[in-house]
């Protein structure tokens, strides 16, 4: 309907996605963006060949850039996995950024009690509380929903600002470090609370491989369990679903709790990782980010791990520019719009084709 | 009772910007599109409004530039979901994105820049009048003009044609296709005027509320705005009742703080979100009501070839 | 127009703009110039704390030319991002690193302890090492000067402080305002409104309008914004302005700001770099260093008011008063410094109760 008779052509669902369309559309609205990239630098008056160089080569030149690559995109991709399968089933979380907060707190909480008394037990319960805590956090719109018909859309949004205060509590009340001179930040946490880290030379931590083994899981969820199949339907037909017998309040109650378990263990992760305590700012905003990875991801498992790790470079690359030549943050966050609407505008080539109207019109329907 | 005059007042500023973005938004959802770009297309609209007029082209053009040019990242948004069929939600937050670099790009110039607001009514006689004068006769035009525009949609979604084929189209584009409506154009018209009311929203706060420029100023209040129209039940006169809500127990927490109530401050911000779960799920409890409220299309990519 | 971007395509345009940052899209010179990084939390568009220290960063540029050269970053998370920025900035060169957010105090540890060559300077924390300084500004002292003024001004005896986050450095602030208002108003009253933003036009107009609204008659911030100063201004009030001169926003209203002026320490500490007797140190620069500034008095003031605010600042500046010489008490009557002491910089440093004359309870 884009363009009916316009000009000339027609769009065309395909019968299935194209594969090769599949593979061949991100690198083209990467190249893209570059083109209208190098324009925008050029018109700010910056070298558009040495600012691409700086947002897409610099970061990656040193072993410490990877591992920040990888701390970057661990948050991001473990909460895009949960938001995706959501999604899919029309569960529109989008308050993962409060379920990180809660699994942070949870956490924290948990490192902070037992401080001075710390073991080897300690690290995998405090992935347990943040996830825990990321769970309860996103029941609460579930129940909502579920009960009383309320719009998850609100009440997770709603609920990110009142974590994000509750937080603010904590480390400047019953929290704060004793010895912190009243700043509002917690004790720093002891090194059994902290996860090791496995690249030498970076900050790479064990967050990084737990990242992927949630990618994994979340791709077998996605393929070979039946929540997983029934997710899908539901997101698809709604009706047909209801015909089959799947319940939607049980997909609800599974889509909102993984998405808000994950999103808690991406903060359980976050302060034992590369924070170390509890503070005012946790995340700079992973949960609303990974919305966005978690389509550019196709909602796919594998797409969502690309997705974060471009996400990822996008932002190191924005500093990198800033400190080698200047480039204004802002100019940042325009380039990131670009790329983003590129990467979303050429999937359509992939669920259709373009064809010339020779004889039939656009048949309705 | 001057006092309860004065924060109402109060009230009437905090809850303008929500309620401009938020009748914009509605208007867009209620032809199906879900946009989540407020945040961003309310900060465009804020610095260009500014922009024009600290360069001296006057409010009226100021609003009317800033509405434009929610409108065009608005377009951009249309272009991407409507013709290239992109995913409504992600473009959404890309388009916030967006909004944010570009309007702290184009208010470079502008920071520290002071501004008159914009001038309040003043009728001799009535404006006067003890607590209700300057209620209702000393707002500034944006204010009247937020009613006007509540008013205007809530009639033109049930009194006019063009509404119910926004509406139809909203709810069933395959039929409303079908019976030979361009959903296309619809809905394209509907997400132009969600961008448009969002800039408006945005002007009034770089304008009236708080007269300057400065990066981010919106501060979340796009998001608000969103939240408000699910809050709303996608009925027009609900949205003016949650932004005033939403205003009101902002501005009472802030008194209850000043007054010397003595509960954490944390706490005491947290009440405005709150109390709208609250709210929602009062309304909400009638789940019948809801279904027939919610554009059942909402956030779905529409082709009529397949 | 402010000019942020360093790079400048070389001819007229940029030898008309600003002969300072001509030099950087040269060639390399004899001696390679000392690069400056500095790491900043919100955006140089904030026109409050971080659009300061990039006042200071050009300053530097400006007095050093080509001698060196300075990047920045600008809203850098307080999280997990801050270590990554600074260690970047010194990865790629550069030799004295300023991070300018009390969040940053732990990431520019780590980082430091890696980089032994480079040296750094860290805003409003404690921690220290061989090559991590600390600074600070005694805003409080600039907090006393206002306190007199409100002291004179105000009628109804109320004041109103628009506050951010209850940290010890807010709460100092509203102490020794209070402390000089009383002074010359014993029974003058603050009300504090907590916002829970640094930055948040809206809601901290609200919050002055609140305020107003229960009889405030003369404003305080401890927020970045001019919309405070707006507010005061529509209403016929008083208002100190906070971070820069913000006599635009309020040219009635306006009766001086505190400046946060970190031009001369930066210039000094660069300078220190640049011929080499640089070491850790701990500032705590006030009205004597020049770190703290006092915008202009409105004429508009009383003769007396305006008699009383220089005095005191003259007296603070030659260590003749104190914004917190005993006895003070705080809001139970306990006297927490004693006649004829002064506060230390510690009990300063970590204060985390009211004085005498705040109304509300202090949140956490």
């Amino acid at each position: 309907m884009a363009a009916e008779g316009a000009f000339g052509i027609r769009l065309e669902r395909r019968p299935a996605p194209s594969r090769a369309m599949l593979l061949a559309t991100p690198p083209l609205a990467v190249l893209l963006t570059v083109l209208a990239g190098a324009i925008l630098f050029a018109a700010m008056g910056f070298d558009p060949l040495e600012t691409l160089r700086a947002y897409f080569v610099s970061p990656l030149t040193s072993l410490y850039g990877w591992g920040e690559l990888a701390v970057k995109a661990t948050p991001l991709a473990i909460i895009a996995i949960g938001l995706a399968l959501g999604f899919r089933g029309n569960v529109w979380n989008i308050g993962a950024e409060g379920q990180l907060t809660l699994g942070a707190i949870c956490a924290g909480g948990l490192a902070l009690a037992v401080y001075g008394h710390e073991g080897p037990w300690l690290l995998p319960l405090m992935m347990l509380a943040g996830a825990a805590g990321g769970l309860a956090y996103a029941a609460i719109p579930a129940y909502l929903r579920v009960r009383f018909n309320a719009n998850e859309i609100l009440t997770s949004l709603m609920l990110t600002y009142v974590a994000g205060l509750l937080l603010s509590y904590l480390v400047t009340g019953p929290w704060k470090d004793p010895e912190g001179f009243g700043f509002p930040q917690s004790r720093l946490f002891n090194p059994e609370a902290l996860l090791p880290i496995v690249l030498d030379g970076t900050r790479m931590h064990l967050g990084a491989p737990l990242a992927l083994c949630v990618v994994l899981a979340g791709w077998l969820v996605v393929a070979r369990t039946l929540i997983g199949f029934q997710i899908k339907v539901v997101g698809l037909t709604p009706i047909a679903a209801g015909y089959a017998g799947f319940s939607q309040a049980r997909i609800i109650w599974f889509t909102l709790l993984l998405s808000g378990g994950l999103a808690g263990l991406a903060g359980a992760i976050e302060v034992s990782g590369p924070i170390g305590q509890l503070q005012p700012a946790i995340s700079p905003g992973y949960g609303f980010t990974a919305i966005i990875v978690a389509f550019l991801g196709r909602l796919h498992p594998v797409g969502v791990l690309l997705a974060a790790l471009l996400m990822a470079l996008s932002y190191l690359g924005g500093e990198q520019a800033q400190i080698e030549l200047g480039l204004p943050l802002a100019v940042t966050g325009v380039f990131q719009g670009m790329l983003l609407f590129f990467l979303l505008a050429s999937d359509f080539l992939t669920h259709y084709r373009v064809r010339r109207t020779a004889s039939t019109p656009a048949a309705a329907g | 009772m001057e006092i309860l005059s004065l924060v109402l007042m109060s009230v009437v500023a905090a809850a303008t910007p929500l309620l401009f973005a938020a009748i914009g938004e509605l208007v867009t959802e209620k032809s199906g599109v879900l946009n989540l770009g407020v945040e961003g297309m309310m900060l465009v609209g804020a610095v260009v409004g500014f922009a024009v007029t600290a360069s001296g082209g006057g409010a009226v053009l100021g609003v009317s530039a800033a509405a434009a040019a929610g409108s065009a990242m608005a377009a951009l948004f249309a272009l991407l979901t409507l013709n290239l069929l992109a995913n409504q939600v992600a473009t959404g937050l890309a388009l916030t994105l967006f909004g944010i670099g570009l309007s702290a790009l184009v208010g470079r110039g502008f920071i520290g820049v002071p501004l008159d607001g914009l001038p309040h009514l003043a009728i001799p006689g009535l404006s006067d009048l003890p607590l209700i004068g300057p209620l209702i006769f000393g707002q500034d035009a944006l204010v009247y003009l937020s009613f006007v525009a509540v008013a205007a949609v809530a009639w033109f979604l049930t009194r006019t044609r063009a509404g119910l084929i926004l509406k139809a189209v909203g709810e069933n584009p395959a039929a409303a296709h079908r019976l030979g409506h361009s959903v296309l154009r619809v809905r394209w018209l509907a997400v132009l005027f969600g961008g448009a009311m969002a800039g408006i929203g945005g002007a009034y706060l770089s304008l009236a509320y708080t007269p300057l420029w400065a990066e981010n100023m919106t501060a979340g209040r796009g998001w608000i705005a969103l939240a408000l129209v699910v809050f709303a039940t996608w009925r027009p006169g609900r949205v003016l009742l949650g932004a005033y809500l939403f205003g009101g127990v902002t501005i009472a927490q802030l008194h209850a703080q000043s007054a010397g109530v003595a509960l954490p401050s944390q706490f005491m911000s947290m009440l405005p979100y709150l109390a709208t779960i609250l709210v929602l799920v009062l309304i909400s409890r009638d789940a019948a009501r809801i279904r027939l409220n919610a554009p059942a299309s909402i956030g779905k990519v529409f082709h009529p070839g397949g | 127009m402010r000019i942020t971007r360093r790079r400048f395509t070389q001819g007229a345009l940029a030898a008309a703009a600003a002969p300072a940052v001509l030099s950087f899209g040269g060639p390399a010179r004899a001696a390679d110039p000392l690069k400056v990084g500095f790491v900043y939390v919100g955006p140089i568009g904030d026109h409050g704390w971080s659009y300061q220290h990039n006042e200071g960063r050009l300053a530097v540029e400006a007095e050093f030319g080509d001698r060196v050269e300075t990047s920045f970053v600008e809203k850098v998370s307080e999280g997990a991002d801050a270590e990554r920025v600074v260690n970047q900035l010194a990865a790629s060169g550069h030799k004295l690193i300023f991070t300018t957010s009390f969040g940053f105090m732990n990431p520019t540890l780590k980082v430091a302890q890696r980089h032994s060559d480079v040296m750094f300077e860290h805003a409003t924390g404690y921690k220290r090492a061989d090559n991590l300084a600390t600074y600070a500004a005694r805003f409080y002292e600039g907090r006393t000067i206002s306190g007199t003024l409100a002291g004179h001004v105000s009628e109804t005896g109320v004041v109103g402080y628009i506050a951010s986050f209850p940290i010890p450095e807010v709460v100092r602030g509203i102490g020794a305002f209070t402390l000089a208002a009383r002074r010359i108003n014993p029974d003058l009253e603050v009300r504090v409104v907590w916002v829970n933003s640094w930055y948040d036009p809206g809601k901290e107009a609200d919050a002055a309008k609140a305020l107003v609204d229960q009889g405030a008659d003369v404003l305080l911030q401890h927020t970045d914004s001019p919309a405070p100063m707006q507010v005061a201004e529509e209403r016929g009030i008083k208002a100190v302005g906070q971070a820069s001169d913000m006599t635009r926003f309020g040219p009635s209203a306006h009766m001086t700001a505190v400046v946060n002026d970190w031009a001369p320490y930066y210039v000094e500490r660069v300078g220190q770099v640049l011929d080499g007797s640089w070491t850790s140190t701990d500032t705590w620069g006030g009205l004597a260093s020049g770190m703290v500034k006092m915008a202009p008095f409105n004429s508009n003031l009383p003769a007396e008011a305006i008699a009383d605010a220089e005095q005191a600042v003259a007296d603070i500046k030659s260590g003749a008063r104190h914004p917190f010489d005993g006895p003070v008490r705080d809001q139970s009557g306990t006297v927490r410094i004693a006649e004829g002491e002064r506060a230390s910089d510690e009990l300063l440093l970590g204060m985390d109760w009211y004085v005498e004359g705040v109304q509300g309870k202090l949140p956490g």
